[in-house]
């Protein structure tokens, strides 16, 4: 372990604790100055899921959630490639994703916006990188949604991803949006990300990627921090 | 390259992430029990609450807990949305003291209102020697080690974390 080169993270592009704009960071942001750790075995490791067992539709958000028919909206597939700072894939690493559905509505119970419930979309999905750093879902686009941040706050169309990679400190929580969305302009969380770094959060409409007459296309690759460029064998 | 930046899990990572435990149709793989409770004889249960800056359990907060020893590496996960009282709830086993270190558990905390998530340790009460001689420990000023040491209590230990106020946890720069 004595050669692993500590990887930080880099606040030239992820946002801060507080960021007042984004009410409830002002309650709830750390205030005090991180101490900083020097890192043993447990930050050098992290879970491994590369042998969990997928279903036929993990990753397909227009499948796994039907009761009796197709969900409704804008058919897309979202492709990317998971790396590490050096452009070296992460192979066989755990995404999951969660996203309003078409209407702008979470099934989560919480969720109170009056836009319907889609009875054949859950909304939420996982998958392995293959040996390539690949990944690869089905969904449909989701709508936006009002939030209570300020008046007339809506956030902008996105979907949830959560990742793992190497180590404990490559964990990684994001949101993909779509190019071109008017409400990031207006978007606090989005806006939260200094401007260096708000540019990697917008997938990419690729037409290489589109299915003819299914889905549209788009690319977003994912660059996670962690200690070595190898991911780290767990015990 | 640059790093994809973190954004917040938002408030309704539920079904997405810990579905089991909030009764969505889809399955988990990870929840609060690192262990099987039932047949791990040395089993202890991790209890607390997650506190805003006015002192309110906070009820949509996830916890990831990690801990490696070199002998066991586990993982597992618990949304503060399903106790009546707020609290997460892990079962676990303590881990061993690695290189003369104190044992510990990482806890990873996320929630609306935080951009980016914040790791934390919780260190165990009922190692006072291990505790003063450890090398984390020791790098946070002494009056707010307490911060860190959760209560032995049977064979649970109680670790509330309190994001803000005089009681603020101490969060790492890993």
């Amino acid at each position: 372990m004595a050669d692993l080169i500590l990887n930080k993270t880099d606040m030239e592009v992820h946002p801060p604790r507080l960021y007042p704009d984004y009410k409830s960071t002002i309650l709830r942001a750390p205030t005090k100055p991180l101490v900083l750790l020097k890192p043993s075995l447990s930050e050098y490791t992290g879970p491994v899921f590369g042998d969990m067992a997928m279903r036929e539709f993990d990753n397909d958000l227009t499948m796994n959630g039907r009761k009796n028919g197709e969900p409704l909206g804008e058919r897309i597939v979202v492709h990317g490639k998971v790396m590490d700072r050096n452009g070296n894939p992460i192979p066989h690493t755990l995404i999951e994703v969660w996203q309003a559905n078409s209407a702008g509505r979470y099934v989560h119970k919480v969720d109170q916006h009056n836009a319907p419930l889609d009875p054949n979309f859950l909304g939420t999905g996982r998958c392995l990188t293959d040996a390539e750093g690949n990944y690869k879902f089905y969904t449909v686009k989701p709508g936006a949604y009002p939030w209570g941040n300020h008046y007339n706050a809506w956030r902008p169309n996105h979907i949830h991803f959560s990742l793992f990679g190497g180590d404990i400190t490559s964990r990684l929580v994001t949101q993909m949006y779509f190019p071109g969305d008017p409400l990031l302009q207006h978007d606090p969380i989005y806006l939260g990300v200094p401007p260096k770094g708000r540019d990697l959060l917008i997938g990419k409409f690729d037409l290489e990627l589109t299915e003819p007459s299914f889905a549209l296309g788009y690319r977003f690759d994912i660059v996670l921090r962690g200690h070595s460029a190898t991911p780290f064998e767990n015990l | 390259m640059k790093q994809t930046p973190s954004q917040t899990v938002g408030p309704y990572f539920a079904y997405g992430l810990t579905p089991d435990q909030y009764k969505y149709d889809f399955p988990s793989y990870v929840d609060g029990n690192l262990v099987d409770p039932l047949t791990t004889l040395d089993a202890i249960t991790i209890v607390g609450q997650v506190l805003d800056g006015e002192g309110n359990p906070i009820r949509d907060a996830m916890i990831e807990l990690w801990q490696n020893d070199g002998e066991h590496a586990l993982f597992g996960r618990f949304g503060t949305g399903t106790d009546p009282e707020n609290r997460f709830v892990f079962t676990t086993i303590k881990p061993k003291s690695v290189d003369g270190q104190a044992p510990y558990l990482t806890f990873i905390v996320y929630m609306r209102g935080q951009l980016i998530h914040s790791f934390t340790r919780m260190y165990f009460s009922d190692e006072t020697s291990l505790n003063s001689s450890d090398i984390a420990l020791n790098a946070v000023p002494e009056e707010r080690r307490g911060t860190l040491i959760a209560a032995k209590n049977g064979n649970q230990y109680r670790f509330d974390i309190h994001m803000q106020g005089e009681q603020e946890t101490v969060f790492f720069d890993v």
